[in-house]
């Protein structure tokens, strides 16, 4: 055991309160704002506590938007990015963990040439080729759809990667067991090896979860028709420089519930969401 | 490698089937259109196109606005890459030690890696906004004339307190890890040979924590290339006269104001190396860290 100073753990929460001080700071700000009557907050007189408005901003941020500037309700828009997000979560797993299985319980020509199309992949986000997906897309009729939305997004040479490390440290004998017990391979599949992929799948669910939720120039460009906006992207056209037209008050609100979804599931899940992280970082 | 496998050919064909076709239809075919269209030159009707061989190239190395935006990407990235390094190395080291606590302090300052960056920017822009922003009053009050909306430099520091804020969580969290990983009998080691807690950390803790650091540093600037884009497009829109403007954002602005798609495409080509020069970087590193 190391000696350990009275000052030095002192020290110590001190900087990890002002930490979290700063890092909770804008968001609390948010929180304030949202309560507060908008012409408290264009004239920067609302101060630091809560004010009495919060119900009817939720409220009216919910079922209507904003209204100088005409926004999608933001249930509408938190319906999409709902779908959005579970959509690219569950659809990146799926076909991730189908492919993961054949490369690595299956001998076929190939095989190797497939893999290593998937794993290039790993170097191209979509901002780098932004226009001819675009494309692609706008070609393929699918500008304003889900699955413009989400299709595009679901091939993930990270999660394809992480199910095929798993599935190598799974024993020869366990596949030999099930071949002499007549299991063939679908069945080996949806009764050994998706149950013991529950924890990787879960962790993964989370982060994905997270960075559907979280798109932003993806709607941006795919979707013109404002009842298409998520929460995230919508939030934008919310705001307009000349700020006397933007309904701070309501923009707040929508920042929270924006906020909400992705955090809750990071802070309930915790366990799973680092696990997630460090594993799709390898 | 694997010595059971199951039979049969048409099945493992059937299950990659629709990972490949996606690959194809959306990275390998966009990508390579942005290879080619980088070479050609539409006139501004779309109805003629020519094949320029490197002209768009040469055009963009001759842009003095493409310079700006190297620049403004380098500052950028640097900028945050030292600020959130910085503070998630300060706060992981304090929640290392063996504090009442510790699980709590995790939980507070691991959240914002749930925030979407465009979110993220949001929440800067309102308390910064020159009008009506809390800090920004407090900033006039100092006597300091406080405007993103004009001031180009204070623009960039805007974005960069953004982009760094959403980042120390997801550095905070590796480094906690690498600290963690870190055997306590070498710490008590170096403490038995009577070095005090200033001289463990320099000579014992930071270079274990060195591949950590070189992994973050990576992903940091990968970060800032790229998902940036929505606290720009949020907050500043890449100006006041683009003094925000990074690659990646006019690689957008390019392709769709302007309608120079060769050139739009042929900036997707330059940062397309840079990906994978980056990437290949961190592989190599990756596979150090196998046999450290």
């Amino acid at each position: 055991m190391v000696e350990q100073r009275p000052l030095s753990k002192f020290v110590a929460h001190a900087i990890l309160v002002a930490g979290i001080v700063i890092v909770a700071f804008p968001v609390y700000l948010t929180l304030i704002a949202s309560t507060h009557e908008p012409a408290d907050i264009v004239n920067g007189t609302m101060g630091l506590l809560p004010g009495h408005m919060g119900v009817t901003h939720y409220f009216d941020a919910l079922f209507s938007g904003t209204k100088q500037i005409k926004s999608t309700p933001v249930l509408q828009m938190m319906g999409n990015s709902l779908v959005m997000a579970l959509v690219i979560a569950i659809g990146k797993i799926a076909i991730s963990i189908i492919s993961a299985y054949a490369v690595v319980f299956f001998r076929f020509p190939f095989r190797m040439f497939f893999f290593w199309t998937i794993f290039v992949t790993l170097m191209l986000p979509v901002e780098v080729r932004i226009y001819p997906t675009y494309k692609v897309v706008a070609d393929l009729g699918l500008l304003n759809t889900y699955a413009g939305l989400t299709i595009p997004l679901i091939a993930s040479a990270t999660a394809t990667l992480l199910f095929r490390q798993f599935f190598l440290t799974i024993p020869d004998e366990l596949v030999e067991a099930a071949q002499i017990d007549g299991a063939g391979p679908m069945k080996f599949f949806r009764d050994i090896v998706l149950p013991l992929s529950l924890t990787n799948i879960a962790a993964l669910f989370v982060i994905l979860f997270i960075y559907g939720w979280n798109q932003y120039l993806w709607p941006l460009l795919i979707t013109t028709d404002s009842g298409m906006d998520t929460i995230v992207y919508g939030i934008r056209r919310m705001i307009v420089t000349s700020d006397a037209n933007t309904d701070w008050h309501i923009v707040m609100a929508t920042t929270m519930l924006a906020m909400l979804p992705p955090v809750f599931v990071v802070v309930v899940m915790q366990r799973l969401f680092v696990k997630g992280l460090v594993d799709t970082e390898k | 490698m694997r010595k059971v496998v199951f039979k049969g050919t048409l099945l493992p064909l059937l299950l990659i089937a629709p990972q490949i076709v996606i690959t194809v239809v959306f990275f390998y075919w966009p990508a390579s259109q942005a290879v080619w269209q980088s070479f050609l030159i539409q006139d501004a009707f779309g109805t003629t196109t020519e094949f320029v061989w490197l002209e768009n190239y040469q055009v963009l190395f001759k842009d003095p606005g493409y310079y700006n935006a190297m620049g403004v990407t380098a500052v950028f990235s640097i900028a945050v890459a030292v600020l959130s390094l910085g503070l998630a190395l300060l706060l992981a080291v304090m929640a290392d030690k063996q504090i009442k606590g510790a699980g709590f302090y995790k939980t507070m300052l691991m959240w914002p890696y749930a925030v979407a960056p465009a979110i993220a920017g949001v929440l800067w822009l309102f308390m910064f906004q020159p009008s009506l922003g809390v800090l920004a009053q407090v900033l006039r009050g100092w006597g300091l004339d406080w405007n993103p909306l004009l001031n180009g430099r204070h623009a960039m520091i805007l974005v960069i307190m953004a982009a760094a804020w959403k980042q120390i969580s997801y550095n905070f969290l590796f480094f906690l890890a690498g600290l963690q990983s870190i055997p306590k009998s070498l710490i008590e080691a170096a403490a038995i040979d009577g070095a005090g807690p200033r001289r463990r950390f320099w000579t014992v803790i930071f270079p274990l924590l060195s591949p950590t650091a070189f992994f973050l540093l990576v992903v940091n600037i990968v970060y800032v290339f790229f998902d940036t884009f929505g606290i720009i497009d949020a907050v500043t829109h890449g100006g006041p006269a683009k003094a925000t403007e990074t690659m990646v954002y006019k690689v957008f602005q390019d392709g769709r104001l302007g309608g120079d798609l060769g050139g739009s495409n042929a900036q997707s080509v330059i940062l397309m190396a840079l990906v994978i020069a980056l990437t290949a970087i961190q592989f190599k590193y990756i596979e150090r860290r196998v046999h450290y």
